[in-house]
């Protein structure tokens, strides 16, 4: 079993992605994970009308 | 006639139009001033003294021929390293790109800054690949402030800011994703222009976010920071987000009353984690302008959390064949941010683009019973360079993470932005001056206004 909460997720995206993520980099790279998670769940955690539409909107 | 250091383009421009001053004459000035300086400031990382040496003497044959000039005749300028320059790998700050093959053509700003008369000394350093905003890079070392060397420039287009702070050009181009143009324009003391999303071409550019890439240009003067905004508009089909408007001249308003305009302090999320340097300096411009309102801007804090996430997502897909293949070329710190941002789940990148065109009309609204709107370009003056922390009111705060808190929430949706050099001792700090979209006229104005009263001035630099 993986030592933090996220190492099991870093390591299946890793192998998804192929992106290799060295042993010496893992706690960086978790922690900068942790940041952009926090993050996005502030984001996250405000209520948007179904209908809103992303800000980027493709012109055909 | 002599090309002194203190010259703004526009003062270079009118001598070499009318015959005081040769091109080259101006361009060998610059020159000599990089060869002297710049092994102290490590702004350059290219200099072009050929191509610039050429490029002079071809307008000083049109001068000679009678022929018209462009405003900016004989003006010496320099590109942050990701413009692409003829002839050079555009590097963006990493040590991969310097494998790929020279440029083979001019970045389409660079083309208009020479259509103009402009002369192109030179590329310069920055952050790698504008992920930064310290202006320190792990391969051609740091960008140093022209004010005390032993401080940051700001980042991401560090050596854009050291260059023109420290009087080596007087005009800088670079580019702004979260605060790149304004963070360095801070710290270093000059104006910078974060022109509206879509206004300023990024063709033939090295990209690091499409969402929230921008170019613009820095200057030691309003009138010669509008002067290459005039030059650099108009629409181009080699960048799908440029804008189809015309052109929309702002140098001959600049000197207009702006005593009709409404001004109010951005509060909130813009009055929270600053040092005294910043409200100082925020109180200063407020003062200067009869700005009394303050309105607190809806949810800015989440703003910069959605601008964060999109910049790590879109920058790990840009980057994931690199960082398959090259990992060890990177800047770690660079390359553990953007794998952890590879890893963050699509529907909350979705969400963060989302949030951003609720949080658009919220600014819009805003704008409705305002003109412009003033907050603090950075929390604090230029840190130490390799500073980690910052203790603000007793509590230690990660420097990198904080610097761009108070830019990222307005480029995020392309708001036209001029960061005013506020000249305080004893480092001069940066206030926004932020318009409604498409109306840099407003902006430049006001900064101009500020210039005339004395109240924002880049200062000469003293640091070398």
């Amino acid at each position: 079993m993986a030592a933090e909460p996220l190492d099991d997720y870093i390591d299946a995206v890793s192998k998804a992605l192929a992106l290799p993520v060295e042993d010496a980099w893992r706690p960086a790279v978790r922690a900068n994970l942790e940041v952009s998670l926090r993050l996005a769940r502030l984001v996250d955690e405000f209520a948007l009308p179904d209908e809103t539409e992303p800000a980027p909107i493709f012109t055909a | 006639m002599t090309a002194k250091p203190e010259m703004n383009a526009a003062d270079i421009a009118k001598a070499v139009a009318g015959g005081q001053l040769s091109a080259l004459a101006a361009t060998e000035a610059a020159l000599a001033r990089i060869k002297q300086h710049d092994t102290i400031l490590n702004a350059f990382t290219d200099v072009t003294a050929e191509r610039a040496r050429a490029k002079a003497r071809a307008i000083d044959v049109d001068i000679a021929a009678g022929k018209k000039v462009g405003p900016l005749a004989g003006v010496p300028f320099a590109v942050k390293n990701l413009f692409d320059v003829a002839g050079l790998a555009t590097r963006a700050g990493s040590k991969i790109n310097r494998d790929l093959a020279p440029a083979k053509r001019d970045a389409t700003l660079i083309e208009r800054m020479e259509a103009a008369g402009a002369v192109l000394v030179g590329a310069l350093n920055m952050g790698e690949y504008a992920y930064d905003f310290t202006g320190e890079n792990v391969h051609d070392g740091p960008s140093r402030n022209p004010h005390d060397t032993t401080r940051m420039s700001g980042g991401s287009s560090g050596g854009s800011g050291s260059a023109v702070g420290g009087a080596l050009v007087p005009i800088a181009l670079g580019s702004d994703t979260n605060g790149s143009i304004r963070v360095p324009s801070s710290f270093c003391g000059i104006f910078g222009l974060k022109p509206t999303y879509g206004r300023l071409s990024r063709a033939r550019s090295f990209p690091f976010v499409a969402s929230l890439d921008h170019l613009g240009p820095f200057a030691r003067s309003v009138t010669d920071l509008a002067l290459a905004y005039d030059v650099m508009q108009g629409p181009d089909a080699d960048d799908g987000a440029c804008t189809t408007r015309g052109l929309e001249p702002v140098t001959p308003l600049l000197a207009e009353s702006i005593s009709g305009l409404r001004v109010a302090i951005a509060g909130g999320h813009f009055q929270k984690n600053v040092f005294p340097e910043a409200v100082e300096a925020v109180g200063r411009v407020a003062k200067a302008l009869g700005a009394t309102q303050v309105i607190d801007v809806p949810e800015a804090s989440r703003a910069r959390a959605a601008a964060y996430v999109i910049t790590t997502t879109e920058g790990a897909s840009l980057h994931l064949d690199r960082l398959r293949q090259r990992p060890n070329d990177f800047d770690p710190a660079v390359r553990d941010r953007l794998i952890a941002g590879a890893m963050v789940p699509a529907a909350l990148v979705d969400r963060a683009q989302k949030f951003r065109r609720w949080y658009r009309a919220q600014l819009a609204e805003i704008f409705r019973s305002v003109d412009v709107l003033i907050a603090p370009a950075t929390p604090c003056t230029a840190p130490k360079l390799g500073q980690v922390n910052f203790n603000l009111d007793g509590v230690e705060l990660p420097v990198r993470a904080n610097i761009g808190i108070h830019t990222q929430p307005i480029s995020f949706i392309g708001l036209p932005v001029v960061a005013v050099p506020v000249p305080l001792e004893p480092l001069p700090i940066g206030v926004q001056i932020i318009a409604a979209p498409w109306r840099e006229d407003v902006a430049l104005r006001v900064a101009y206004a500020l210039e005339q009263m004395g109240v924002a001035a880049a200062p000469a630099p003293r640091g070398f």
